[in-house]
């Protein structure tokens, strides 16, 4: 899961930024930890030779250059701000090979629901994608505040209750990576990492072609049943009835989840 | 007849809060045995429950946080075991303790230790600095202390009857709101902080009232110390936010209790309007914890390089642009909420704005040291361990400010060693600063210096080893808040995290033993002149510690650096001018208003917690009455005639 080995365009940009940004305050902060140091030595009150100047309490060129350095500092890093924020906006398509992929993202208590609407397929914990397409989540939540994140792919997103919020990514190299929930919520919280398989595209398909034969079906009554609070995370793989399942839950057409008065 | 309430709602089946509660219990029988066996209650009564002076309002304030911290930081190792062990294991605290555990670090933390910490000290030191006899209003500054002390019962009472909130610090909606937290915890939460919240607005509006309005003749505003400064800032921060903070709970409790719908999934409501609305308080609080450190670092570096303050007006400016800005950043603790870019720009360079006159302060503590004589006692060695460890923490916060770097960031182990980062090093470290440094006023004998200076070592390594390694954890994909993980990656961080726990528990240690010894020791420590670090404000002319009217006769100020113009002006007339007349002085009757008031504060914030509403309509006129009894009283003051001020003063030097 580590942040500086990202698999992605959206997470390496967001490491240079990272770095970048670093090293731009690097280059303050040394030094004047150097010189906090240097200076509490010098003038410690046993040195003899350092010059004591009881009444030295002004200088305007200090002045100048003590506003100056944090505020051009500034100036640089809100350039890079800007830009930055900008060009990462979760809401910005990424670009990539291949037909854009849609999924939709639902979190549970306490697991993931990703719901594949042109495929017809539904799984729980598990996220499979094609290596080098963009992906075009949508995400909401059945209940609490969730944070949808894969480390190593770039941006978290929140998940709300009645609303959609969005996250553009793309995965460059094949392999298993973890995603995971980046905000508590509640006892189950722990559970809620899942497996990212990145699969080559022709991996991809046959493995839609073989989820969309699922025994299992996902539609607005096992949805329900999954709403229950649980510390179940095992893989389940379903296949989708109903394309607008995602939108009857993103706008509250199948209410929120029940509260959890009965496991408290 | 009991509401919610009911003997299940004591926990005997497990142990751990069990056995906290009972050795709370026991310590608080000892103690409350000791004073009444050896006689103490009426002197305690008489001169600290119900006294309206605000140098024991203040020491009562920093005794509560003091206490608070060992309940906080016992959550902190806690945690810290708990994340250690649990790798690929349960570990030994479940997720609904742990999740509690934490709730209730942040909460103690923030409300119980920092906010009463820094409160006590303004309160103790503001009228003693600017040369005046008391606060404002003195009744009303009894009335803050109690309903914050109020507040910090209730939380504690939680461990024991029924349980705390496992929210986090900040009860987000919707997992605070019924469904999702149906049991009383939150309640807890919410009516602690609401009448503990009250008296924090009054404190702030007593020291704003203090500063503008109460200073020694000739004390102009350019002349005022650094540290009264601050508090104007602080205290103008939380009279304007504060509200914001009672108005979200109070809503949120219309939620819980009435059936609203200002935050709950359904029926319209909104969480993101909670978060905006706590966030708009939340952001502003941390700069209400940070800025008296600011100050009291301005008051130490300057007296222990034997220089005044570099850049005062500088300081002056970046003070008040703080207190300004600091209300035009809050969104940057929900980057990820999805805002547009735009939004996250201009609250991410909003944010760094603000690092530019923190910068500048920095700087200046920098050039005071510069050209001076500098005495390495443990307040100074803290104040360096602050300039040095609040520059990486501040770093790391800008950094956070850049939204793409906070969409990997966000709400992990970096932002947590982050925002500790900056509240140890620099709102602990100024709150540990304050107190070795005042505490000879306060007492009439200093504290250990060695032991001062064993602790602040301990403290600042045990900082490093416990939070440096959440950086590394933060970036491998660590986020906060998990009870157990299988990430292997993290565990040896967490580990690392534990062991500097560990370091900072003898930091701690060593801090009760200073205390401790320089009791025994006092008379080999005692201040006999009420100068002992030959000091450069107003504070330091009175006897330690000073008589209840502060100054027998008020000072004249003709500069900055008051008293250290002062003591340059007698060394060149010679000894002290003779014939001071002392005139009579008027001060405030004590009152068990404070007190009153908050014993049916209690009542009708557990009451309301228990949904016992007959015992709240019960407190809601007690309450209600206590502030008839006071505003009916005929005699308001005592006066204290001229001799026995020329004693007071006369006998202390």
């Amino acid at each position: 899961m580590n942040v500086l080995d990202p698999q992605g365009p959206v997470g390496a940009a967001q490491k240079i930024i990272l770095l970048n940004s670093l090293g731009i305050m690097l280059a303050i902060v040394v030094p004047t930890i150097i010189a906090i140091f240097a200076f509490a030595f010098w003038f410690r009150q046993s040195n003899s030779r350092a010059r004591y100047l009881p009444d030295w309490a002004y200088s305007g060129r200090i002045e100048l250059v003590v506003w100056s350095i944090p505020a051009l500092t500034i100036f640089l890093l809100g350039g890079v701000t800007w830009i930055g924020a900008h060009d990462l906006d979760p809401r910005k398509p990424v670009a990539g090979t291949g037909e854009e992929l849609t999924i939709q993202v639902v979190s549970l208590d306490w697991r993931w629901l990703f719901i594949y609407p042109d495929q017809r397929v539904a799984t729980i914990n598990t996220l499979t994608i094609p290596e080098g397409a963009p992906l075009r989540f949508e995400l909401t939540s059945s209940s609490v505040l969730n944070a949808f994140f894969i480390p190593q792919l770039g941006s978290m997103i929140y998940t709300m209750n009645g609303m959609t919020t969005q996250l553009h990514l793309r995965a460059d190299k094949t392999g298993r990576y973890q995603g995971l929930s980046a905000h508590f919520s509640g006892d189950g919280f722990p559970n809620m990492v899942f497996d990212v398989d990145v699969v080559s595209p022709a991996d991809f398909s046959a493995w839609a072609a073989r989820a969309a034969v699922s025994p299992l079906v996902l539609n607005a009554d096992t949805y329900k049943a999954m709403t229950m609070p649980t510390m179940d995370s095992s893989r389940i793989t379903y296949r989708l009835d109903d394309p607008t399942l995602f939108h009857a839950i993103a706008t509250q057409k199948l209410p929120p989840a029940p509260g959890w008065k009965a496991i408290y | 007849m009991f509401g919610k309430l009911s003997w299940a709602a004591i926990p005997l089946d497990q142990p751990l809060p069990m056995i906290a509660s009972a050795i709370v219990a026991l310590a608080i029988l000892a103690v409350l045995a000791w004073v009444v066996v050896r006689g103490h209650f009426p002197y305690l009564w008489n001169e600290w429950i119900t006294s309206v002076d605000h140098k024991r309002i203040g020491i009562m304030y920093i005794l509560l946080a003091m206490v608070m911290l060992l309940r906080g930081f016992s959550d902190a190792i806690m945690m810290r075991l708990q994340q250690a062990i649990a790798y690929n294991a349960p570990g030994f605290l479940p997720p609904e303790h742990f999740n509690q555990v934490f709730s209730a670090h942040g909460t103690i933390m923030i409300f119980f230790v920092a906010m009463p910490f820094m409160i006590g000290l303004m309160n103790f030191v503001v009228p003693l600095q600017l040369g005046v006899r008391d606060v404002a209003f003195p009744t009303l500054n009894s009335v803050g202390f109690w309903l914050t002390a109020t507040g910090a019962l209730l939380i504690n009472l939680s461990l024991v009857v029924g349980e705390f909130a496992r929210t986090g610090w900040l009860p987000y909606p919707p997992l605070s709101e019924l469904p999702y937290s149906p049991d009383v915890g939150v309640d807890y939460y919410l009516w602690g902080l609401q009448i503990s919240g009250i008296g924090t607005v009054l404190s702030g509006i007593n020291l704003v009232t203090t500063v503008l309005k109460m200073r020694a003749s000739g004390m102009t505003y350019l002349r005022m110390p650094m540290f009264c400064w601050t508090t104007l800032a602080t205290n103008l921060l939380i009279i304007a936010a504060f509200p914001i903070l009672t108005a979200t709970l109070a809503m949120l409790i219309l939620d819980r209790y009435l059936g609203f719908h200002f935050f709950t999934n359904d029926a319209g409501g909104n969480m993101m309007m909670f978060m905006n609305l706590i966030w708009a308080w939340g952001h502003p609080e941390v700069y209400i914890l940070v800025l008296p450190a600011f100050g009291i670092y301005s008051e130490v570096i300057s007296t222990f390089s034997r220089k005044p303050l570099f850049g005062y007006r500088s300081m002056v400016a970046a003070t008040m642009s703080i207190c300004l800005l600091s209300f035009m950043v809050w969104l940057h603790h929900f980057f990820t909420m999805g805002a547009g870019a735009d939004v996250n720009a201009i609250f991410g360079i909003a944010t760094m704005i603000i690092a530019v006159p923190t910068g500048v302060k920095i700087f200046n503590w920098l050039f005071t040291m510069y050209g001076g004589r500098i005495q390495f006692t443990a307040p100074l060695l803290w104040s360096l361990g602050f300039m040095v460890t609040f520059i990486i923490g501040g770093m790391t916060g800008v950094l956070l400010a850049v939204p793409p770097v906070d969409f990997v960031l966000h709400n992990s182990l970096f932002l947590v060693a982050h925002f500790h980062n900056v509240i140890i090093g620099g709102v602990l470290f100024g709150a540990f600063a304050g107190y070795m440094y005042w505490f000879p006023k306060a007492f009439g004998f200093k504290l250990h210096d060695g032991l001062g200076k064993a602790a602040f070592w301990f403290w600042i390594v045990g900082f490093y080893v416990a939070f440096m390694p959440l950086y590394a954890a933060g970036l491998l994909g660590a986020t906060r808040r998990m009870q157990h993980y299988e990430v292997a990656e993290w565990r040896p961080w967490l580990v690392i995290a534990a062991v500097g726990a560990g370091i900072i528990l003898i930091g701690i240690i060593l801090q009760i033993a200073q205390l401790v010894v320089s009791i025994r020791q006092r008379e080999k420590l005692r201040d006999t002149s009420g100068d002992p670090w030959d000091g450069r404000s107003l504070e330091w002319a009175t006897p330690s510690p000073p008589p209840s009217f502060n100054f027998a006769v008020l000072p004249q100020v003709t500069g900055e650096d008051a008293f250290w113009t002062q003591k340059a002006q007698a060394r060149e007339e010679g000894s002290a001018k003779g014939g001071v007349r002392y005139e009579p002085i008027e001060m405030p009757l004590n009152s068990p208003t404070g007190f009153v008031c908050a014993f049916f504060a209690t009542i009708i914030g557990f009451a309301m917690i228990w949904h016992i509403w007959w015992m709240a309509i019960v407190g809601l006129i007690g309450a209600f009455a206590t502030f008839v009894v006071f505003a009916w009283r005929d005699h308001e003051g005592y006066v204290i005639p001229a001799d026995e001020v020329a004693r007071a003063v006369g006998a202390a030097r």
